[in-house]
């Protein structure tokens, strides 16, 4: 008899799933996720979970006010994801968003205080437009030219530049602060509102709201059916192959980070212009980074990102909900939103692997 | 006149939980798993420790009965054991499960400041004890004690004697793990898996537990950096957000020394350094705005090191090879 040992089970890739087995695993982890945080949640506040969901739920939905600003941070959360997709496509880790939304702000801040009730406000918006793109891609586009000329790593490079463009704007805020001393600038133009954009009838978000979905709806197009997306589709998944076809990777590289760039610039222009008409060093508020989960979160799917930012700026709402009712520390929402993430994580590998158990005897000897 | 016998100590201050923190992530880089959530791991490791020493020294009811052995054990305890729950969180989901590094790493990350910042803010009131903040100064004078001798040895001392236990043990762990990754078989084999983890396999080195236990290990570490900067630098004295961008400051710096735990020793000390350097420069209001520049400078080296070593393209300067990769064997 064959005295070696099998192990108890091994692992090896699967082929394609259907669609709605695979959507089906990710829909069971996130309501395993739910139930383990629910469990969290009644350890640490003794409350029903059935009670905090409601909460959470009202604080996402319970008025109009809080539909808006669900709906704003969404689009944010959206533009920062889409803007990282082409680049993550081609399997370049922008980590960058961060300091590339911090640039776009950082340009937007600036043409609005330099230059604001100094020339018409249509000119003044189209500079504001044309310096925070502009900013955005050259931020993106530096760690971009490194990789494609000598391959420096670009995840560790952007990483870096969150750093510098946040020391920048800090930099900046002091030399512009208003008033003196105060350590931050203020809403710049209250009364003339000078550089806002405009808004549609009474709603505050709503240009911000459009402008973000039309970027995703062009951003699908543009990875699915042009000649470019097509291109970052073949460096990501071979560089080699990408060459032997002769496509010039470096020119893809820096032509995809310059488009990553500009996309966080307008992220940074719609933040400062639409909304916060002031900047400061945590206007991006960590979403450089919770737009690289969201976007792989989605498998880059434009459209599919639209439910992975609901999901995760759901959380976030619905946790400073529970917070404020419930007083507790409003970082309890990244508790749960990083469980809720492991586990949708951990899921992907039931995707895309197999486990096979060690048969029996008696059915190996069947086969046999 | 610049005072370099305040300025050195306050440096080296500053670079202890850098040290830890590169030491943790260079192990960790080395087995080939990039972890983009030591910021998160070093935010666990301080709160763990706290809440370990809360709970003592509210049992103890004063700084009086405390037993000096066990005001130091349990935090360290709790310290080692949150972050090594950290590390297995990451190694069962990139080693195996598979999962992307960068967006397990940056979800640690998310995960780690929340859990700091929640049981920093909310500590008090689940405990439901009448204190009004956690001021850990009795365990703080525990690990802040350096030797009586160092006082009467003037900057000699200073420089040298001033610091915590955890400071020494951080540049004694950073001379033994260089000495075991560029001297030991272990170490060979743990950068074989890093490098190349198909051969490595092939030669009968055992990946999945190599890449385990240099990421553990890694946490662990980068988590007494934690540790020591709430007990040690900031007193004892928890607030949220103090810790700050150091984290990443840590992985930074693990490119700066370019893989290496003993060059990490005195570069760290360069990034303590220049991290408060801006306190040392002529204020005044065009000072305090060029201070935030001053402290965009370790960020700026690093980068530059960054970008010359890729050029230069010297085989040992470069990061491991399967840096950020999953390691599948059916995989070719």
């Amino acid at each position: 008899m064959n005295k070696q040992k099998t192990p108890l089970m091994h692992i090896s890739k699967r082929a394609a799933l259907p669609w709605y087995i695979s959507w089906g695993i990710r829909a069971a982890a996130i309501i395993l996720a739910l139930i383990v945080c629910a469990i969290i949640t009644t350890a640490l506040t003794g409350l029903n979970p059935l009670a905090v969901y409601g909460t959470m739920l009202e604080g996402a939905f319970g008025t109009p006010r809080k539909l808006w600003i669900l709906g704003q941070n969404i689009a944010i959360l959206l533009c920062i994801s889409l803007a990282l997709t082409p680049a993550f496509r081609m399997r370049f880790w922008n980590i960058g968003g961060e300091g590339q939304v911090l640039a776009g702000a950082l340009a937007t801040a600036a043409c609005m205080i330099l230059l604001g009730e100094k020339i018409p406000n249509w000119l003044l918006i189209i500079i504001m437009v044309g310096a925070s793109i502009a900013t955005g891609a050259i931020w993106g586009v530096i760690p971009a030219i490194f990789k494609a000329k000598w391959n420096t790593n670009e995840t560790l490079f952007t990483l870096m530049m969150n750093y510098v463009a946040t020391q920048l704007v800090a930099f900046f805020v002091i030399v512009w602060e208003v008033p003196k001393g105060s350590g931050k600038i203020g809403i710049i133009h209250q009364n003339s509102m000078a550089g806002w954009l405009p808004q549609i009838g009474s709603y505050k978000y709503l240009l911000n709201i459009l402008i973000v979905a039309v970027i995703c709806v062009l951003m699908y197009f543009y990875l699915n059916y042009t000649k470019h997306g097509y291109e970052i589709s073949v460096v990501g998944e071979s560089e080699r192959t990408a060459r032997y076809v002769g496509i010039k990777t470096e020119r893809v590289i820096i032509r995809t980070m310059l488009l990553s760039g500009a996309l966080c610039g307008v992220a940074g222009l719609l933040l400062v212009g639409g909304t916060d008409h002031t900047v400061t060093t945590t206007i991006a508020g960590g979403r450089g980074f919770t737009g690289v989960m969201v976007a792989w979160l989605a498998k880059f799917n434009p459209i599919f990102m639209i439910f992975a930012s609901f999901l995760l700026v759901f959380l976030d709402r619905g946790a400073q909900e529970i917070t404020t009712i419930f007083g507790l520390n409003q970082s309890f929402g990244d508790i749960l939103t990083g469980v809720i993430l492991f586990f949708i994580i951990g899921s992907e590998f039931f995707i895309s692997y197999k486990l096979n158990f060690r048969k029996r005897e008696k059915e190996v000897q069947e086969n046999v | 006149m610049f005072d370099v016998v305040s300025f050195i100590p306050r440096a080296v201050m500053q670079s202890i939980p850098l040290l830890f923190g590169s030491i943790g992530e260079t192990l960790t880089e080395k087995s080939g798993n990039l972890n983009l959530g030591i910021p998160g791991v070093m935010y666990v490791g301080g709160i763990c420790g706290v809440i370990g020493a809360f709970f003592y020294e509210q049992s103890c009811g004063g700084a009086a009965n405390m037993n000096g052995f066990l005001a130091l054990a349990i935090p360290l305890l709790c310290c080692l054991l949150g972050s090594l729950v950290m590390g297995l969180i990451y190694c069962f989901l990139t080693v195996t499960l598979r999962a992307n590094q960068n967006v397990t790493g940056l979800a640690m990350t998310t995960f780690g400041v929340g859990f700091g910042n929640f049981f920093g803010g909310s500590l008090i009131k689940i405990s439901g004890l009448d204190v009004p903040s956690i001021a850990l100064s009795a365990t703080s004078g525990f690990f802040s004690r350096h030797l009586a001798i160092a006082d009467r040895l003037g900057w000699f001392g200073k420089i040298f004697l001033s610091y915590g236990f955890l400071a020494y043990l951080a540049i004694l762990i950073a001379f033994v793990s260089a000495y075991i990754l560029r001297r030991t078989r272990v170490g060979l084999q743990l950068r074989a898996v890093g490098e190349n983890p198909a051969t490595a396999d092939a030669a009968g080195i055992n990946i999945t537990r190599y890449k385990y236990l240099a990421t553990c290990l890694g946490c662990m570490i980068a988590g007494l950096g934690g540790l020591y900067y709430v007990m040690d630098y900031a007193c004892g004295i928890w607030s949220n957000d103090a810790f700050g961008d150091r984290g990443w400051l840590a992985i930074a710096l693990v490119i700066f020394t370019i893989w290496r735990p003993n060059v990490s020793v005195w570069a760290s000390i360069l990034f303590g350094g220049l991290y408060i350097l801006y306190l040392y420069i002529p204020t005044g209001s065009a000072g305090l705005a060029m201070k935030e520049l001053y402290k965009m400078l370790p960020y700026l080296v690093t980068i530059i090191v960054l970008i010359i070593s890729s050029m230069r393209n010297k085989r040992e300067n470069q990061p491991p090879a399967g840096l950020g990769l999953a390691y599948f064997r059916e995989d070719r």
